[in-house]
Order: C-alpha cells, then sequence, then structure tokens
C-alpha cells in the first residue's frame, strides 16, 4: 500500500516532529509578506488608519478653527501652511483621515453587500432570474456613477448616511459582475454536486461551499474599490455634496481650488494624502492578487 | 404495464418504469426509457454501460437530482423503503440525500471543496443528518477516516484536500458517503480516475463496509472488470434503455442481448499460451446514438449484426425467469415457452 506511506508518516515512525500541513491562507500571508510592494502598501495603509485613529488626539488642533494668517505659506506655526480663511491645513489633513477612511470603507463594504447579493444569486440560479438581474446591473452600469450620486445626495441632504449610500448604491456594479462570473464558474465543479448529494440546500451552496471559493479575486475587487472610492468621496466633497461638518481631503481640495495659483500648498498637501492612501491600498491589492495566484506560489 | 421487477422480502430499494426527458431544444428527449430494477439488502447492483447511456442519469434520477430544467422524471416510482421519492416533498428528499442515500463521484480530485479540511466537510455531513454537538461530530469523523483506512486519522483529519493522494481522497469521500449511515450507497465510477492497484484497495474497501453494515451498493461504470469484481446483479444500459438484466453469473456467462455480448467480447484476454498469435480485440461497429435522432424501434439495430424487421419496433421486455429479462426480439422464442411451460 504504497499510497499509505508518506513522508510525514516516514517522519513519525523515525519520532521526528512531524512539520504541521500549511493551511492555505497561511501560504497566502507569506505570498504577501515576501512581496516588498505589498509590504510597504500595508505599512503605509496602517499608519494612515492610526492617523485616522489618534492623530485628532495627539495633535489637537480643530481643522475649523482659526490658526493664523489666511493663506499663508508653510512656516513653523503651520507646517503645511493656512487656507483662504486661515485653517490650518496640517490639522485639516490629519483629521481628515479619519473622515475619508471610514466613507471609504462603509461604502465599499455597502457596495460590496449589494454586489455580491446580486451577482451570487445571478449566477447561482442563472435562466431568467440571472437574466432579470444582469439587465439591472446594466441599468446602473450605464448611467455615469458620479452623475447618479450627484443626483442622490442633491436630491436629499448631504449627510454622512447619504454620501456612503449615494456611493455604495453606484459602484457596485464591477463586483456584482465579478462574483456572477466567478459563480456561474464554481457552480459546475463537482463538489457543488457532492455537496448538493449530501442534502444542502440553495442557501447552503451559496453561502458555505461556492462563496468562500470565490472569494479570493473578490477581495482583491473590494480592496482596490477602497482606494476607488477615495477619489469617488474626493470627486464629490470637491464638488461641495458631501457634509460640510466634516473635513475630508476631498473637501479641502474642493474648497481651495480658486487660490491653486497664489497658494499651492492649500490643494497639494490634502492631494498627496489622497494619492499615497489610494496607492497604498492598490499596493495591498496587487500583493493579494500575486499571493492569491497558486502558480507564483512557491515552496 | 406490468412491473417486470419481482420484489422479496428484503427489497430495499425499487425502481418501476422510471423515465426521465429533457427539454433540448424545444424538443421533449427521452433520455430514460422505463428503467426497472430492485435492490435488496447488502446485495450490489451493477450498472454497466457506454458514456452517456444513461448511467449517471438513473442515479441522480434516485436522489432527485436531474438539472430542472431542463430535466424531469416524467414518469415512474423510486420506492426506498415504502415511499415514492419521485413523489416527496423538496425538503424530504434533502434529508434522503446524504441521509438515506448517498453518493460517491467519479472525480476524487475535485469533490472535495478545496477551502474546507477534511474533518470539516466530514463533520458537516453528519450534523446535517444527525443531532450531536461539534465535538462528538469531530470524533466521529476521526472514526471514519479509521474505518476506511486512511493511517494517522488524528492528524489527517485537519488536512486540506490538496494534501491528499487521489486514492486517499476517495477514501474521503467514502468516508462522508458513510457518515450518516445511508441504507443505499451509489457509486458513480468510483475508480476510472485512479490507477489499478488503487482501484482494487477501494473495491476491497466498499466489499468490506457492505459486509460490516448491509449497505446496498448501486455501482456505475463502464468496466466489466469492476462489475465482475463488485456486483451482485449486473443492469446493462443503451441509449436510456435498460436492455439486459440477470445476477452477474448470468450475464457473464449467458448474455442474451447482442449488445451484452458484444461488450463482453471488447474485453480484452490474457493468453496464458504466450505462442498464440495476437488477435484484434473484437469492437462494435458504430457509436451511440445521438438521443436527439434516435431511430424508431430498437435504438440498437443499426449497430447491431443481429437485425431484423421486428426491430423496427422497439422490443418490450423478454422476461426469461427469476428476475432476469432482455429487451430484444431475439429472446421472444424463449420467454414465449417460458409463458407456456
Amino acid at each position: 500500500m504504497s499510497e499509505m506511506i508518506d513522508q510525514q508518516d516516514l517522519a513519525a515512525q523515525f519520532g521526528e516532529k512531524p512539520e504541521k500541513p500549511e493551511k492555505p491562507w497561511q501560504a497566502t500571508a507569506r505570498m504577501f509578506y515576501t512581496n516588498k510592494a505589498a509590504v510597504f502598501g500595508l505599512i503605509g495603509f496602517l499608519i494612515v488608519i492610526l492617523l485616522g485613529l489618534f492623530g485628532p488626539i495627539i495633535f489637537g488642533a480643530d481643522p475649523f478653527d482659526i490658526a493664523g494668517k489666511p493663506l499663508m505659506e508653510p512656516q513653523d506655526a503651520n507646517p503645511l501652511g493656512t487656507d483662504y480663511l486661515g485653517r490650518d491645513i496640517l490639522s485639516g489633513v490629519i483629521y481628515g483621515a479619519r473622515p475619508t477612511m471610514i466613507i471609504a470603507i462603509t461604502a465599499t463594504v455597502c457596495a460590496t453587500v449589494i454586489g455580491i447579493s446580486i451577482g451570487a444569486i445571478a449566477g447561482f440560479y442563472g435562466g431568467k432570474i440571472d437574466n432579470f438581474l444582469m439587465r439591472f446591473t446594466e441599468f446602473f452600469q450605464v448611467l455615469p456613477s458620479l452623475v447618479f450620486a450627484m443626483v442622490i445626495v442633491a436630491v436629499f441632504e448631504p449627510s454622512f448616511l447619504i454620501v456612503v449610500l449615494a456611493i455604495g448604491t453606484t459602484t457596485w456594479t464591477p463586483l456584482a459582475r465579478l462574483a456572477r462570473a466567478e459563480f456561474l464558474k464554481i457552480k459546475e465543479r463537482e463538489f457543488v454536486l457532492a455537496a448538493r448529494a449530501l442534502g444542502a440546500q440553495n442557501i447552503r451552496l451559496i453561502l458555505r461551499v461556492i462563496l468562500p471559493n470565490a472569494l479570493p479575486p473578490l477581495i482583491i475587487a473590494i480592496t482596490l474599490r477602497v482606494g476607488t472610492t477615495i477619489i469617488f468621496e474626493a470627486a464629490l466633497s470637491f464638488l461641495g455634496l458631501t457634509d460640510p461638518s466634516i473635513m475630508t481631503w476631498g473637501r479641502m481640495i474642493g474648497l481651495s481650488r480658486d487660490y491653486f495659483f497664489e497658494a499651492w500648498w492649500t490643494v497639494t498637501f490634502p492631494g498627496l494624502a489622497i494619492l499615497f492612501t489610494a496607492l497604498f491600498i492598490a499596493l495591498i491589492g496587487d500583493g493579494l492578487n500575486d499571493a492569491f495566484n497558486p502558480k507564483l506560489r512557491r515552496r | 404495464m406490468k412491473n417486470p421487477t419481482l420484489k422479496s422480502e428484503n427489497t430495499v430499494l425499487s425502481v418501476e418504469n422510471l423515465c426521465v426527458d429533457f427539454e433540448i431544444k424545444g424538443k421533449q428527449v427521452q433520455i430514460l426509457s422505463d428503467i426497472s430494477f430492485s435492490l435488496e439488502r447488502g446485495k450490489t447492483l451493477g450498472i454497466i454501460g457506454e458514456s452517456g447511456c444513461g448511467k449517471s442519469m438513473t442515479a441522480l434520477a434516485l436522489m432527485r437530482m436531474i438539472p430542472s430544467p431542463p430535466g424531469r422524471i416524467s414518469a415512474g416510482r423510486v420506492v426506498l423503503k415504502g415511499e415514492d421519492l419521485a413523489q416527496a416533498s423538496e425538503k424530504r428528499i434533502r434529508d434522503i440525500r446524504g441521509g438515506e442515500i448517498s453518493m460517491i463521484f467519479q472525480e476524487p480530485m475535485t469533490s472535495l471543496n478545496p477551502v474546507f479540511t477534511i474533518g470539516n466537510q466530514i463533520v458537516e455531513a453528519i450534523r446535517r443528518h444527525k443531532d450531536i454537538g461539534k465535538s462528538e461530530a469531530w470524533k466521529e469523523a476521526t472514526d471514519l477516516l479509521d474505518i476506511v483506512h486512511i493511517p494517522a486519522p488524528n492528524r489527517r483529519v485537519h488536512e486540506y484536500p490538496h494534501q491528499l493522494s487521489g486514492g486517499m481522497r476517495q477514501r474521503v469521500m467514502i468516508a462522508i458517503a458513510l457518515a450518516c449511515e445511508p441504507t443505499v450507497l451509489i457509486a458513480d465510477e468510483p475508480t476510472t480516475a485512479l490507477d489499478v492497484t488503487v482501484q482494487a484497495q477501494i473495491f476491497d474497501l466498499l466489499n468490506e463496509i457492505q459486509k460490516d453494515r448491509g449497505t446496498c451498493i448501486i455501482l456505475i461504470t463502464h468496466d466489466f472488470g469492476a462489475v465482475a469484481e463488485m456486483a451482485d446483479r449486473v443492469l446493462v444500459m443503451y441509449a436510456g434503455h435498460k436492455i439486459e438484466e440477470g445476477t452477474l453469473d448470468e450475464i457473464i456467462d449467458s448474455a442474451r442481448h447482442p449488445y451484452t455480448q458484444g461488450l463482453l467480447r471488447s474485453m480484452p484476454e490474457i493468453k496464458v499460451d504466450p505462442g498464440d498469435i495476437r488477435e484484434s480485440l473484437a469492437e462494435i461497429p458504430g457509436v451511440v446514438p445521438d438521443l436527439l435522432h434516435l431511430p424508431e424501434g430498437c435504438p440498437f439495430a443499426p449497430r447491431c449484426s443481429f437485425v431484423m424487421a421486428q426491430c423496427q419496433d422497439l422490443p418490450h421486455y423478454m422476461d426469461l425467469g427469476d428476475n432476469r429479462s432482455v429487451k430484444c426480439w431475439l429472446a421472444q422464442e424463449d420467454s414465449r415457452t417460458k409463458e407456456q411451460a
């Protein structure tokens, strides 16, 4: 019975401690950590998160307070200068991290829930349900999502919740299409049939059997979506369509856009904050993409 | 129409005149025509036939797993311990699946979920049908791995499918299928993807389980060798028809249908005398007909070397006594003499 003897059994026989087998997610994590760009992205992203969490406590200055003369160049008192009302840019950038990240993450979660639900149901059931849901998805796809989100915010008041919902309900379509494609592919696999032969019902097949197998590409898409959402939110803020009592990076750029040529620092620093955060997230997404790809995985 | 299968006290499962239709391009195509058989406690039924003859479809029909649409069971009954599964509620049939009837699939490499440990998958199968706690189910899962002869089950239970060999995975599939002590175990070409030594081990394991637990096994295969090793009774299928049924000895020694005879002739033999001139292997001319364009009458007629005028009409089951039947006009004479006697 040659198949029964493998190296681990042999090792056990000779009294060696068998090496614990590596779980798939451990292999993925190992792959991720060997990717320098991905680790750089992760560290940068964590710094942004920490800045959002603790920055306001440490720096303390309210971004809406007048901290000096208007449009002051970067100097000792205001390291990144002041805007047209004399508000400190540095405290704006620090305070902006929290609402920017919260909006980006909650809106992405919202888009993910809508997108995956619709894509999973369409892909799993197929036929008329699929047809209907995909036409529905296309309806959202043909509308320019920024214009659609602007309409939603304009119709309702521009509060935090409305902004999140506006971004979530207009950006879920790529996730729905991806989830549908994955479900279409995986539902034909034999282990789905085997699970059905064991008495599993549809909801169980969707959530416990197919979804875990569809996750790797979805996780990458979701990660990259966080970056896109930050830019999307910045665009809405730039147009003044977000909650005026919250200082986000996009809002800072929007408010200072008239002073761009006189005071470059008013838009450059919040712009760099957006650029780097989106870049960090893109690097993480790229790293995950490689880490989930078994072809690139080597022992 | 009278039921051609005799029933005895020990009958666990009986399939009566089962028909399955598929709607293809707006046309109703019958892919299983009038299939009947019965299965006794602790016995093995071999279903044999070429690819596309409806073997796997029969298995799926028993568990009501035919993809629908386009397929549906259009007639017949599947009676398990007195209950007609063809009419059972959706909820009841889900309890039957994995609980009363389990299935082992052809490809052990792909029939385990790659993202969960094998222990996880066995525990899930157990807890789907039995009301027991998690730790108890894990203990049972380890015991099951031991029953299917997986070494070091305590460690293996935490491994993922990709860490096991094909033979091991098929053992795990068997363990999952056994999790809820099913009455009927359907093995759909369980060894096709495995090499010959592992095949023999899997058959030994199935035989052992059958002896210990009295499980009925339906073995679906295209390999007469596998049938000869496992089956008590054999059912030969062709183009969705059951064309011959009998005990293993009856089929091997005195096959009546020209198709069965052809199948048996096309088995390679290992010659004892090495000086023998090599003969080319006998084959059945032609290919399996497209079910969309099935000929009128006997579906095997175009390939049959004994074809006659009568074959324009579909033969009915010729009862040869002792639960043995053939769907061929050639057997008509014998069947008539039987009736007179």
